[in-house]
């Protein structure tokens, strides 16, 4: 079925080549990391963790997201989703081929990565990552492949399959469980030891995710012949609705937590981020961006006429997926060393070469994305003929 | 699929079998196994501890460092203009840095008044509950069951989940190649580490090993650095613990870190 | 088979460049190189034999033995007891890296990461380990 992806009209190639592009720049910027160090980048000894992890956690919420779709069709029979779940499996794939790899390219030493399997840690959070990626990333690949192919045959898809997809609905939600333990289960980092940060994990998952999708679906109405559906559309965007309120209430929580209870340290995390601290400001600017998009995004999605329309509707959606793009890929694992447990405060700004494999990366995701959704899109033209 | 493939899978499956038994059966065979030992005026303990004494470390002459100087140059660890890439084993801290959250008004005026500014000494804790080692993938960060929490250079992958987990901050990244940063005189004795691995004090044991004190507590003229086994009730280390009060740096997280401090 | 002209001619070219280091360096004989061991001692930590086959499984035990199991001292088989180091018991006798240790991987074109962090003896490290810049 991969033949379907090399057929396509210029705009395609120039999208692939522009993904291409992307890709070789930032290779050429990791040899160049390989060669110098992470000390290539912006972080520091204070501030360990970066864009790339930062990257990492946003992706792994989007990767889960699949399950919204996956839940209410096989397990609830809601039809409507039927023609979009291969949609929301292959953006797990690309999602979680994306995590994979920004972990790759923040290790100091990848090509000691083996050793993580070679000397398995059942006591350490990495460890079953690992495990919950690699195995979300295969049942998407084999559960997408294996549907799609049948659907070209024109035959219902084989019944093993059905075990693997329900095993993948439990599954999504590890993955961003176990990638919240991370981050919850540290003594050390007060902004990241809340007992609901896996909670915030599923609710900015499943905005950010399903947020995505619709824009895709969107997208494709528009320039291909796929049409999702309007009712398919509109509960994605419910969805998001919901889960975007339940985001922005979580981080509300937060805040009470913090601020009511008066304690400095905790409070400091929160005032680095939303005024500055002791004239460090480096993501006011980011946070405050990333409050206004989810207002405007709550406006438009909780009203029901914006929500319902195709102009309004995907500037929401951006909206969401931006605003929790600046809360879990940037603000979450800065803040979480500011300050440092020492109550010193370093500054973070990515440097080129950082972004530039950062880019990489994306582009990476967008490609195998990308070709996905052709074959998907090239065998349903070949079926309806 | 037809029958001759399927025969022809069969055969091909048995014969990998059959050829993978040989070397299988050779690499479960062990040979005898060579001896391997300690030193033997090794100094042992049971569980290794250190008390930072602050009141014969104010006795010292203004801005010592003897002991950071000492353990830096016995572990060829680099010293960067940039801060960013600092590696540290055992710095100074401010009182307010050393032991957040205690701090008070008053406390810093002492400091500042009575102890002519004086830093803390501080390093890697050696938990007995050590939150690092709790998270590393690969275990090359591990507690041995005298109480070091050692690390393996060799199996290290740089994911820094320790640095992340540590309260301490005792742990540092090579962000570059360290050795063109080694300022002090090298130790030929001692490896260097490479970039992307982690390091932190280790409590020398690699002096221990060979019945030696660690380097901090040799080089301090004062004699404010005292190291010894906690389960030796005669140890130097618990009659100092037995006559004077000491405080650890947060405590209340549950990592039990065994160095303690007079102030 | 469709296009078999063409498929056959293509297998060719690529046999034809697969092979191309062997029969480029037909009539040449690489010879292994000679190497100064550095030493009027006889006797390495093993048998002669046993180094040249399993030297890296013997420092892989012993990197595990000092670094994990907090053991210093190897017996040999010959019954000699050496401490477990690269750094400093090795090269007490195999001085020169670049004559002993760089001959055979350079020939066989394997790069040891070992020295990384293992300080070579004298004779390399001249440039490298101060940052005189």
């Amino acid at each position: 079925m991969l033949e379907k992806a090399l057929r396509g009209t210029g705009s395609y190639f120039a999208w692939v080549a522009f993904l291409l592009i992307l890709i070789g720049v930032g290779f050429l910027f990791y040899l160049k990391q390989l060669g110098y160090g992470l000390g290539i980048t912006g972080m520091s000894r204070d501030i360990s963790w970066g864009v790339y992890i930062g990257q990492f956690t946003f992706l792994v919420g989007v990767a889960a997201s699949a399950v919204m779709l996956v839940l209410p069709y096989y397990l609830h029979n809601y039809k409507v989703f039927g023609k979009i779940t291969i949609l929301g499996e292959f953006l797990a794939v690309a999602s979680v081929t994306m995590c994979v790899t920004f972990v790759v390219v923040d290790l100091g030493q990848p090509m000691r990565v083996f050793n993580a399997l070679l000397y398995p840690t059942p006591n350490s959070i990495l460890f079953w990552d690992i495990v919950v990626l690699q195995g979300y990333l295969f049942l998407n690949i084999i559960i997408g492949w294996t549907v799609l192919s049948a659907e070209r045959k024109g035959a219902p898809p084989p019944k093993w399959v059905k075990p693997l997809i329900y095993l993948s609905i439990p599954w999504a939600v590890s993955i961003h469980t176990v990638t919240a333990f991370l981050y919850a289960g540290l003594p050390g980092r007060g902004f990241w030891l809340t007992a609901i940060m896996a909670p915030r994990f599923l609710g900015s998952a499943f905005a950010s995710g399903p947020s995505l999708l619709i824009l895709f679906c969107l997208f494709l109405r528009r320039y291909t012949k796929f049409d999702a559906g309007w009712e398919a559309i509109q509960t994605l965007a419910k969805i998001v609705t919901y889960a975007m309120i339940i985001s922005v209430f979580f981080v509300g929580c937060e805040l009470f937590t913090v601020f009511y209870s008066q304690i400095p340290e905790h409070m400091y995390h929160f005032t680095y981020l939303f005024t500055g601290l002791h004239g460090h400001a480096g993501l006011v600017p980011w946070m405050w961006i990333c409050v206004v998009l989810a207002f405007i995004a709550l406006a438009l999605l909780i009203n029901p006429k914006t929500r319902n329309n195709e102009t309004t509707l995907p500037i929401a959606c951006a909206a969401v997926f931006f605003s929790l793009w600046i809360e879990k890929g940037i603000t979450l694992v800065i803040t979480g060393y500011v300050p440092s447990p020492l109550e010193t405060i370093t500054d973070y700004s990515p440097t080129i070469p950082e972004m530039g494999i950062a880019l990489g990366v994306w582009g990476l995701g967008f490609l195998i994305l990308t070709v996905l959704y052709k074959v998907t899109l090239g065998v349903r033209e070949e079926n309806a003929k | 699929m037809d029958n001759t493939r399927r025969s022809f899978l069969k055969i091909a499956g048995l014969s990998v079998l059959g050829l993978g038994a040989k070397p299988v059966g050779e690499a479960l065979a062990q040979g005898a196994q060579p001896k391997v030992e300690p030193f033997p005026n090794a100094k042992v303990g049971k569980r290794w501890a250190m008390v930072v004494d602050h009141k014969k470390c104010l006795k010292a002459k203004d801005g010592c460092k003897d002991c950071l100087i000492a353990c830096h140059t016995v572990h060829n660890v680099p010293s960067f203009d940039n801060p960013k890439d600092a590696v540290k084993w055992i710095w100074l801290e401010p009182f307010e840095h050393a032991f957040p959250g205690q701090e008070n008004k008053y406390i810093e005026e002492y400091i500042k008044v009575s102890l002519k500014g004086l830093k803390m000494v501080v390093l890697c804790n050696h938990c007995d509950n050590p939150a690092c080692v709790r998270v590393c993938p690969v275990q090359a960060t591990f507690r041995r069951d005298d109480g070091i929490v050692a690390m393996d250079y060799h199996r290290c992958i740089g994911c820094r989940f320790c640095m992340a987990a540590c309260p301490y901050g005792a742990r540092s990244l090579n962000w570059r190649d360290p050795r063109p940063f080694i300022k002090t005189e090298l130790n030929r004795e001692y490896p260097t580490r490479m970039r992307g691995v982690v390091e932190k004090c280790n409590f020398c044991a690699e002096r221990l090993a060979k019945g030696q004190n660690p380097a901090c507590v040799d080089a301090c003229k004062e004699k404010a650095l005292i190291f010894g086994d906690l389960e030796d009730a005669n140890s130097e280390i618990r009659q100092v613990l037995r006559t004077n009060p000491t405080i650890q740096r947060k405590a209340h997280l549950g990592t039990r870190p065994e160095v303690y401090y007079i102030l | 088979m469709y296009n078999s002209g063409k498929i056959i001619i293509g297998i060719i070219i690529f046999l034809g460049l697969i092979t191309y280091p062997f029969w480029r360096n037909v009539g040449k004989a690489a010879t292994p190189p000679k190497l100064e061991v550095g030493t009027q001692e006889k006797q390495c930590v093993e048998p002669t034999a046993f180094m040249k086959s399993s030297h890296m499984q013997l420092l892989d035990q012993w990197r595990d033995e000092v670094v994990r199991n907090k053991k210093r001292v190897y017996v040999s088989s010959t019954g000699k007891t050496y401490t477990m180091s690269l750094q400093n018991t090795c090269t007490k006798c195999h001085a020169k890296k670049s004559e002993f240790c760089d001959r055979c991987h350079n020939y066989v074109d394997v790069s040891p990461r070992c020295w990384d962090c293992h300080i070579a003896p004298v004779e390399q490290q001249q440039q490298a380990a101060r940052g005189d810049k």
